[in-house]
């Protein structure tokens, strides 16, 4: 492999993982927050103790979405100084913002929520929870807008040949990040949702025949869950629809790849499932389940009107952005090739497909739990249980696949040109990778995929004891032995 | 003083922050095996930054971020041609950064032992390569007109790489030994207070043999007096600590500190990747820099953005301002 489609390999890998912390760490330290909140305002014990223990799982999976971002952050300069170099006055500044504005905030107030149990009064501790888990939010925005820059650059003059900021107000709400940061940020609240519902429907399974003081804690932590699944997938949809009709205007190839659609359909079926292979010349290779219209109406809000095909948007994109790649000796093998402009149609298409397939199914078992646990009723299918526990990974593996979709289906772009925007105002992802050996770059791959394999080990299997731990593992130990003046640490690593 | 002059001053202080924050909290990592010599000590010693080490990495990040936003031609050519250095530093800042919540989730001293050593082994090589990076850059890199690396991967590395490492190392050992012996009580104290006495002296001769060589290429008044503020402020550090004040021997050593990154960014000042090819091909702060208006964005972030961190990263020191020792320690609970 080249540098080129190493680093790229690289940057999927070390995205996809962190994308995998990332939405558990800010929906769940919000729940968290809110059940601590719950108990200060209440005193109710139950949320102490659904704050522990949820607490507990939130920080096993905190560490590994901090550590795994400083990757992200070193990457573009070590892999992709050539995009750095392009856009670096106006993308470096939302990152520099999330460090000084938002990540200070997390590390600082996680350590003294960590810490600070009975060190600091009851408020000023649910303070910092707030603090923390809100600044996860804030932190999201500035990446998000970070990304849909380069999705949608807008807020830049052109200047000697790259793009240079005129506007932080433009690049900060840009249309794309507005529609992003609303679905980010309910497949975030999915995600937690359905750990929350897989986790106490094992927890009243499990104790179906006994009595167990901590059944309060697991009802209360399933109806949350469920409820925060449902309304979170409830807005998936509404933020979906308003991104792909965003995305039909910004980055027509990427909805037509969504679709495989390859020729111009007015109007146009929306494909459920496609037998065949999907390579976008051709469409009778391919045979489908169509519903009639809704493309048109998901892309434009009507059941009548045109949507482009992958054939005529590549006449299209030829005729505005070139046919063949610079002869520049810099790309390598690609310098004076033809462009292909069409992302890779199999992995666009089916990956939109399970990212809203996948969330439907989780919100669906979210529900049918509540259902069947409704009225003091205890889970007594084992089938229930699995389906519950299985779909904890349902919304993780929707995340992902909105990711790769969003990101593949941009290729070959790695700013991807604005259609109303200032023309030469775009970049190859071919022109954005650093000139280095592809052995050091083969070697960062493999110690950053072997070593984040071994963490992966590491944290399911902690996530997994103290799952199994309850509440009870959860709770800080007891030590009558000691006077008050002595509790200096009410918790230690 | 121009809005780019201003940013690579800021840069200086990011850099300052993070060298102070985390130089001591890789100390503490360095040298958990020598200083806690049994499961409750060792518990003690990371317990004294465990509130506080991730705060300390975020002025890593934003001085990362801030050098992406302000000068992206120094970002783009110091990450990428330092690339494999940087690699074993992400490496060891992982190992490092998960070692503090996973390490007392199991209760089990082979699990205890095996994050005891990734935190020594992180700590040491996360330690030496900042140093190398740091020192590297501010003496030249071998890039060409266009800044990408000439040569192989390992053709940043040189001698100045080595001292910068061993600088930055022995610095941190000493400045760690201080923070445990103001941060602890009883044997942990006594033994981290009699470690800086003993090996400070030596540990801050690889610092000291960098700063004369920068002192002596720029020959400046105001590197020479950085220079003298380091060997002063190290001095009258060691004579504090023989007197038992732990506190102010801490707060002497972030002087040197201060001195210390003044030293390096005037002798880096005006270029900000000065090249080992061709002094043609240096960066300047002025070809590096981002568009005015960028610039003027990025002070009005700084200018309320840190003063607040300085505010409630402070304010956290101050809530677990208590020594610690192996009675506080709670008792280990897992599931």
């Amino acid at each position: 492999m080249d540098v080129l489609n190493l680093a790229r390999w690289q940057f999927g890998i070390t995205t996809v993982y962190h994308f995998l912390m990332v939405p558990l760490t800010i929906g769940l330290s919000l729940l968290v927050a809110g059940m601590q909140t719950a108990w200060v305002r209440t005193g109710d014990d139950k949320y102490l103790r659904m704050t522990k223990f949820w607490g507990k799982l939130l920080l096993i999976n905190f560490a590994m979405g901090v550590v795994t971002g400083i990757v992200q952050e070193f990457q573009f300069g070590m892999n992709w100084n050539e995009y750095s170099r392009f856009v670096g006055d106006v993308f470096g500044a939302p990152l520099a913002m999330e460090g000084l504005l938002a990540f200070f905030v997390e590390s600082t107030f996680l350590g003294l929520w960590i810490f600070g149990w009975d060190r600091l009064s009851k408020r000023v501790h649910l303070a910092c929870a707030w603090a923390f888990s809100l600044a996860t939010m804030v932190s999201a925005y500035f990446i998000l807008a970070a990304n849909s820059w380069m999705q949608h650059p807008v807020g830049v003059r052109f200047v000697d040949g790259k793009p240079q900021m005129t506007s932080i107000g433009d690049v900060l709400t840009n249309p794309t990040v507005l529609a992003a940061f609303p679905h980010t940020i309910a497949g975030a609240f999915a995600v937690a949702g359905a750990f929350l519902v897989g986790i106490a429907v094992w927890w009243l399974w499990r104790r179906r025949d006994t009595d167990d003081e901590h059944r309060p804690v697991w009802r209360a932590s399933l109806k949350l869950g469920a409820w925060v699944g449902a309304v979170s997938f409830v807005a998936l949809l509404v933020s979906g629809d308003a991104q792909a009709k965003l995305m039909f205007e910004q980055q027509p190839m990427k909805m037509a790849a969504a679709e495989a659609l390859c020729a111009t359909e007015e109007p146009a079926g929306f494909s459920v499932f496609a037998v065949g292979e999907l390579t976008g010349q051709d469409c009778t290779q391919v045979k489908s389940l169509t519903v009639p219209a809704l493309l048109s109406f998901l892309a434009n809000g009507d059941l009548t009107s045109e949507v482009k095909g992958v054939n005529d948007l590549v006449a299209e994109y030829q005729e505005r952005y070139g046919e063949y790649y610079p002869d520049d000796p810099a790309l390598g093998e690609l310098a004076g090739k033809p462009i292909d402009y069409v992302p890779n149609l199999p992995v666009t298409y089916w990956s939109f497909r399970l990212m809203i397939g996948l969330g439907a199914i989780s919100a669906g078992v979210g529900l049918l739990a509540l259902w069947l646990t409704r009225g003091g009723r205890l889970p007594r299918s084992r089938w229930l249980v699995r389906a519950a526990l299985w779909s904890i990974a349902l919304p993780f593996a929707a995340n992902s696949f909105g990711w790769i979709f969003t990101e593949m289906g941009r290729q070959p772009f790695v700013v991807v040109p604005n259609p109303v925007g200032i023309d030469g105002m775009w970049m190859f992802t071919a022109q954005a990778v650093s000139r280095l050996s592809a052995g050091e770059v083969w070697a960062s791959l493999i110690t950053l995929t072997a070593v984040y394999g071994v963490l992966a080990v590491v944290e399911i299997y902690l996530l997994r004891k103290y799952v199994r731990g309850g509440v009870e593992g959860a709770m800080p130990p007891r030590r009558a032995d000691q006077a008050d003046d002595d509790n200096v640490l009410s918790f230690a690593y | 003083m121009d809005l780019a002059t201003l940013w690579f001053v800021i840069i200086a202080v990011l850099w300052l922050g993070y060298l102070f924050l985390e130089g001591f909290d890789f100390g503490v990592g360095m040298l958990l095996r020598v200083l806690g010599r049994t499961e409750p000590e060792r518990r003690v010693l990371i317990n004294t930054i465990g509130p506080v080490w991730d705060g300390n990495e975020v002025w890593l990040l934003v001085a990362g971020g801030a050098t992406f936003a302000a000068f992206p031609g120094w970002y783009a050519s110091l990450f990428s041609t330092a690339y494999v250095p940087l690699l074993i530093f992400l490496l060891a800042l992982i190992g490092r950064g998960v070692m503090f919540e996973y390490r007392g989730k199991v209760d089990s001293d082979r699990w205890r032992n095996v994050w005891d050593w990734i935190l020594v082994v992180c700590s040491w090589v996360a330690t030496i390569g900042v140093g190398a990076v740091l020192v590297t850059n501010v003496f030249g890199l071998p890039i060409d007109e266009a800044g990408n690396r000439v040569g192989g991967p390992l053709a940043m590395l040189d001698w100045y790489s080595v001292l910068g490492g061993l600088a930055v190392a022995g610095y941190a050992l000493v400045h760690g030994a201080v923070f445990i012996a103001l941060k602890t009580e009883g044997d942990i104290r006594a033994r981290a207070r009699r470690l800086a006495l003993r090996a400070g002296p030596i540990a801050v001769v690889p610092l000291v043999a960098l700063l004369v060589l920068v002192g002596l290429r720029e020959n400046t008044t105001f590197g020479w007096i950085a220079v003298a503020i380091v060997l002063a402020a190290a001095v009258i550090a060691w004579l504090r600590l023989a007197a038992w004040q732990e506190g102010q021997a801490f707060a002497l050593l972030g002087l040197a500190v201060v001195g210390t990154v003044m030293t390096l960014f005037a002798a880096l000042h005006p270029y900000v990747v000065p090249s080992t090819v061709d002094p043609a091909f240096s960066l300047t702060i002025a070809d590096a820099a981002s568009s005015p208006y960028t610039l003027e964005v990025m002070s009005w972030v700084a200018l309320f953005g840190t003063p607040a961190v300085l505010i409630y990263q402070g304010w956290t020191y101050w809530v677990f301002r208590q020594r610690i020792a192996v009675h506080h320690m709670p008792p280990v609970k897992v599931p």
